[in-house]
């Protein structure tokens, strides 16, 4: 299925949000995550279903001003 | 010292992490000018970098209290997502609010930042707007729930000062009670103490310290002058004239 993440278009396998962060090498990380512009608590990754099209944004902690 | 949402601070500084030439300096930074509030955002991670991981243990080294932002955004919805991210990720309600209105001068859109105030203060945050020192914006600010106000200095990482006194000073005068922050737009520490003499209750920085050439000396010069200004503040200034008068004694001066 194809999907973007973080603005670059991915092919995946996975069927749920959690399954594209290990998927994607996060595993543990410190990562928030977000669905077609729609923040998506840690909690509920293992429930949400990706469709073809999604666009998935994975963020870190980073500096700022 | 100035209380933001019920949590006092012990600094009239807040300071970014942005920009500074190594970890180990801005580290520097918050110890030389005793800052207690640092301001974070988040990123998407680059490539297998994994660098939020690192950041986020250097800032728990740091023992500060932690204000992430939602810089970079220019829309309601991009800012509203982006600070629920921050909120999981840092773990606290405080939300530096950002909605970018133009891309020159990085100046809020007024008519955005109200509304996602609004969404972010009814979702159980504690909004810090960063915003314009316009007086109906900043009462409507309040009205959505926003208990701090921090207005422009000038912007964004230009080290103009203080553009627009008289706005900041009315501000002032119409928020006698609110915690008010000089945010962004400073580039040197007697500017901070300009904002302190007005009555202001705090600025926050970051180019003009991490573009400093020594930014750690530069954080505790601008700490010495918030201090300086909120002294001269307190201690209730003399009144400006026109005509000079004498300090020494008229009286008893010789040959007359």
């Amino acid at each position: 299925m194809k999907i973007t993440v973080n603005g670059t278009a991915e092919e995946t396998a996975a069927m749920t949000l959690d399954a594209l962060l290990i998927e994607q090498g996060y595993g543990e990380a410190k990562v928030a995550t977000a669905l077609n512009e729609n923040f998506i608590p840690a909690a509920l990754r293992p429930e949400q279903r990706l469709s073809s099209g999604d666009r998935v944004e994975i963020v870190a902690p980073r500096q700022g001003g | 010292m100035p209380i933001y949402y019920d949590t006092e601070i012990k600094s009239r500084l807040m300071l970014g992490t942005a920009q500074y030439p190594s970890p180990a300096i801005l580290a520097e930074a918050f110890k030389r000018s005793g800052a207690d509030i640092a301001t974070v955002s988040v990123r998407r991670e680059a490539g297998d970098e994994r660098a939020g991981q690192a950041f986020w243990d250097m800032i728990g080294d740091l023992g500060v209290h932690v204000l992430p932002n939602t810089a970079g955004c220019h829309s309601v919805r991009e800012a509203v997502t982006t600070a629920q991210m921050a909120r999981e990720l840092f773990d606290t309600s405080w939300i530096k609010l950002e909605v970018i209105g133009h891309a020159d001068t990085l100046q809020p859109d007024p008519f955005g930042l109200v509304e996602a105030a609004r969404i972010l203060t009814d979702d159980g945050f504690q909004v810090f707007p960063y915003c314009t020192e316009d007086l109906v914006l900043c009462e409507r600010l309040v009205e959505a729930g926003c208990r701090v106000l921090m207005p422009w200095g000038a912007p964004i990482g230009t080290g103009l000062g203080l553009n627009n006194i008289y706005g900041l000073r009315s501000l002032r005068a119409h928020f006698p009670d609110l915690p008010l922050v000089i945010d962004a737009g400073l580039g040197l520490p007697s500017q901070a103490a300009h904002a302190m003499e007005l009555g202001y209750d705090a600025v926050l920085l970051n180019t003009a310290v991490a573009k400093a050439g020594d930014p750690a000396a530069m954080a505790e010069g601008f700490a010495r002058a918030l201090e300086a200004g909120r002294l001269g503040f307190k201690a209730d200034p003399m009144e400006p004239r026109d005509m000079a008068a004498p300090s020494t004694p008229v009286l008893g001066r010789a040959f007359t």
